[in-house]
């Protein structure tokens, strides 16, 4: 029987020694990351500035407003494909309303300066429709949200470069905005831009409706099992139509936030970018088996990739190997994921 | 109405496309009682069900709950009424903590936001009240199954459940956690609630109900008081017919080493430590333990479907690799799995399908084609062999009960033409009458020389149809019985051998 007893403090010390490689898998990807910002850090050490501080968390900031809206999408175990173009929609409808008076190319040449909030609002109103449809063709005709989000992404791009083409000047990028909206954007208040601002405010009132309000919680339980909310009573198709709102509301706000930061919007404004907010999603650990997913993932997702890009563009790396890496990170980021869920073989 | 039931069905008539599946059936619960209710399947006890709770609605009949006639329009206006139904495959957010659970569909608000202490205390309060150990903040998926069904009884008491339908609740629990579920039924029998219990074990009814509705064929048969009954009645109520014996006679003749396990250990978690066992030739093993003790795992390692950290298989006296589950095929191992909806079947697939798609390199003509009629030939011999009850081989197998889904998937493995046979649980959730039927098999296969090793949670069974049991216990294997010569208590103490992390003081 000492037999079994030494097998049996063999397997314990054996357990011990591989706790270290179970931390090493489930947090693989942050440190595969960590490795390549220390890499950058090395080759430039000027990386490590306080300029290259603010530059990220600015330029991070509309990227994590959109990737809450989609966040909320995939944990209902869904993706959102017209995220681009209603950022797109709400650049250009902002653009087109907050031009300087004194502009020569307007897209509505005698139109008086409005106050910036209605076209803020104008820009929510309609995401907010846009995905208001996609969640509810989602839930009603239970169609899979990357067929119903894909019809949206061409539809809505057909609309708006009906729009776009449709001003004064006919289809010319959309520029010369108003300085009360561009100062509201791009400037900064006590020496902290108004964007990284936004999206600290943003990031509370998303961690506020996640986890403490009915509308959050019945957000996970749909995703994580909607027969199982169904049964115990939530209205499923509002969970559904609210989380779309939000994310259209947030996607308003980002593409009005977009245009201002650009300086300029056209019918091609936010292509793309739902992929980006979907990578840093999945990247934040938000799992596309749904239900799972914090406001921090998100954060962490798009700083993440904020820094490798910007990172990789400071060492003066090809644009085109910026792509292989973000590839190779996305999809070992969610192999790592669904390692991570099932611990097996 | 008499006051006396909490809960009176009568003469409920359903029929789908003119086909009677209920056909004047009562049922009548008192209060604080364990009303069981028995059939075959395919008997129409979860149609029943689904007519009380607002998913079908019946033809003609009356629902009276407290002597009120009612109709439920879905199963969450039944529950608000206070009659919740616990369900065999446990609906559940696992990603979330009991108390999201449990609340889900009415959380406290205070204000604009959920009253997350409220919940907490409420939570504890019932546990408290229920006797139920658990931390309300941890994660469902942290949880065994028994542990997650009794949060399922626990979220149905919260709404002030006057009945409680529990739908073979027992189908995974081990004897342990079964008498913890059985404790919590007393709690509520004691607070007056009335429990329809549902369950294919006949040890079980015995030891809960106190009275026993067995409906046959959509046909109401009879209600009688359980001092009023033997196993043998309730069966023969059940099937119309004497069941001569539960278990057909073990004519197989063990004979030689078939296969030998040395030092099998899994490298990831939950971990198998150590196995070693021989298995003879046309031997049927068994192994019993509790869930969680590995037993799933061991047969998945033993298929290549787990990686192994240590250990070797032999097949007679030849070492041989399985370290994938192809591999596994190709040395001739067959796994029917424990989750035959899960991993098992291919729900909208037909019979011949299912029957071959595990075989299906040998249906290939020479130019790389798949053959048909070779194909259509062997499920019919199949269809045949077994007697799977189907109109012919085109049915959907989803279509097939449970016991016929069951042969079909053994059918599949024995057209794979495999040595080695490993069964988790071949029996969970099939009718008495199937059950005998699979028995049958297994003990034919072995006669005709196949080893065979058999994963089951119900004793009976193992006592009924195996020559010998292994019993494992918290991962390891705690102790291998002569099946003649041992007792439900020594594989009761095997299994909890090594339990609560003992395992050194053990030895």
């Amino acid at each position: 029987m000492s037999g079994l007893k030494t097998d049996i403090r063999n397997n314990l010390l054996n357990r011990d020694k591989e706790w270290w490689k179970e931390l090493l898998i489930n947090n693989a990807i942050y440190i595969v990351i960590f490795a390549i910002i220390v890499f950058i850090i090395v080759k430039e050490p000027a990386f490590v500035s306080f300029a290259v501080f603010k530059n990220i968390l600015t330029q991070s900031s509309v990227r994590l407003i959109l990737a809450f809206g989609v966040a909320g999408i995939i944990i209902l175990q869904g993706t959102d494909l017209s995220l681009g173009r209603m950022v797109g929609f709400a650049a250009v409808v902002s653009g087109s309303l907050l031009q300087r008076a004194d502009y020569a190319n307007r897209f509505y040449p005698d139109m008086a300066p409005l106050p910036i909030i209605l076209p803020l609002l104008a820009a929510i109103v309609l995401c907010s429709v846009f995905s208001a449809i996609n969640g509810f063709v989602v839930a009603k005709f239970e169609i899979h949200p990357f067929l119903a989000t894909m019809g949206m992404m061409i539809t809505l791009y057909g609309i708006l470069s009906i729009y776009f083409a449709s001003g004064a000047p006919g289809p010319q990028p959309i520029g010369g905005f108003d300085e009360r909206y561009t100062e509201f954007v791009i400037g900064s208040t006590m020496g902290i831009p108004n964007l990284v601002l936004i999206a600290g405010i943003t990031s509370v009132v998303v961690w506020f409706l996640w986890n403490k309000t009915t509308f959050g919680k019945n957000m996970y339980a749909v995703g994580g099992n909607p027969e199982a909310a169904k049964v115990s009573g939530v209205n499923v198709m509002t969970t559904f139509l609210l989380v779309y709102i939000l994310a259209g509301v947030l996607y308003g706000i980002g593409g009005f936030l977009e245009a201002a930061r650009i300086g300029s919007a056209n019918n091609g404004t936010g292509f793309g970018y739902e992929l980006d907010a979907i990578a840093a999603c999945v990247v934040g650990g938000i799992s596309f088996s749904g239900g799972i997913g914090k406001v921090s993932g998100a954060i962490v997702g798009v700083l993440m990739f904020t820094i490798i890009s910007y990172g990789m563009t400071f060492m003066g790396l090809d644009m085109y190997y910026q792509y292989i890496i973000k590839g190779i990170i996305i999809v070992a980021a969610v192999s790592l994921d669904t390692k991570k869920y099932l611990k097996k073989s | 109405m008499e006051e006396e039931y909490l809960l009176s069905i009568k003469n409920v008539n359903k029929s789908f496309s003119g086909v009677k599946v209920l056909k004047d059936v009562c049922l009548n619960v008192r209060p604080g009682t364990v009303h069981s209710l028995m059939g075959e399947n395919g008997a129409g006890k979860s149609t029943l069900m689904k007519c009380l709770f607002g998913i079908y609605r019946q033809d003609s009949g009356k629902f009276y709950l407290q002597g009120d006639e009612f109709n439920f329009t879905d199963p969450k206006h039944a529950l608000e009424n206070g009659v919740s139904m616990v369900h065999q495959e446990l609906n559940q957010v696992t990603k979330r903590t009991i108390t999201d659970n449990i609340w889900l569909g009415r959380y406290p608000v205070k204000g604009l936001f959920v009253d997350e202490r409220k919940m907490y205390e409420d939570t504890k309060a019932l546990f408290k009240r229920l006797n139920i150990h658990l931390d309300p903040r941890t994660r469902l998926d942290k949880l065994s199954v028994s542990q997650r069904q009794m949060v399922e009884i626990a979220k149905a008491v919260s709404y002030n459940a006057k009945i409680i339908v529990l739908d073979e609740p027992t189908s995974s629990l081990t004897a342990h956690e079964v008498n913890m579920l059985f404790d919590i039924m007393k709690v509520l029998k004691k607070e007056g609630v009335g429990i329809v219990y549902i369950s294919h074990k006949m040890e079980e009814i015995f030891e809960v109900s106190d009275e026993v509705t067995v409906l046959r064929d959509g046909f109401y048969i009879g209600t009688e008081t359980i001092e009023n009954l033997t196993m043998e009645k309730i069966v023969n109520m059940m099937v119309g017919r004497e069941l001569e014996d539960r278990f057909p006679a073990k004519t197989n003749k063990p004979d030689g080493i078939h296969m030998s396990v040395r030092n099998l250990t899994t490298r990831y978690k939950p971990v198998v430590h150590d196995v070693n066992f021989d298995l003879k030739k046309g031997e049927i093993l068994g192994i019993a333990g509790l869930v969680g003790a590995g037993r799933t795992e061991l047969l998945e390692a033993l298929f290549g479907a787990r990686t192994l950290k240590t250990g070797e298989i032999y097949i007679d006296d030849k070492l041989i690799n399985n370290s994938d589950p192809h591999k596994a095929i190709n040395n001739r191992f067959a796994l029917l799995t424990e989750e035959r909806r899960q991993t098992g079947i291919y729900p909208i697939a037909d019979i011949t399908f299912n029957s071959c798609i595990s075989n299906i390199q040998s249906y290939k003509n020479s130019l790389g084609f798949l053959v048909d009629r070779k194909m259509k030939e062997d499920t019919d011999l199949q269809i045949k062999n077994m007697r799977i009850k189907t109109p012919n081989r085109r049915e959907k197998i989803r279509a097939l009960s449970g016991g016929n889904q069951q042969k079909v998937i053994i059918g599949r493995w024995l057209l794979t033409n495999p040595d080695i046979l490993l069964l988790d649980e071949p029996t969970r959730g099939i009718d008495v009458g199937a059950k005998y039927e699979i028995y049958q098999l297994i003990i034919n296969l072995a006669e005709e020389g196949k080893s065979i090793i058999v994963v089951s949670s119900e004793m009976p069974e193992l006592l009924g149809i195996t020559n010998r049991i292994m019993v494992m216990s918290n991962g390891f294997v705690s102790g291998i019985v002569n099946t003649d010569e041992t007792t439900q208590t020594e594989i009761f103490n095997l299994s909890t051998k090594y339990l609560n992390n003992n395992r050194e003081a053990e030895v």
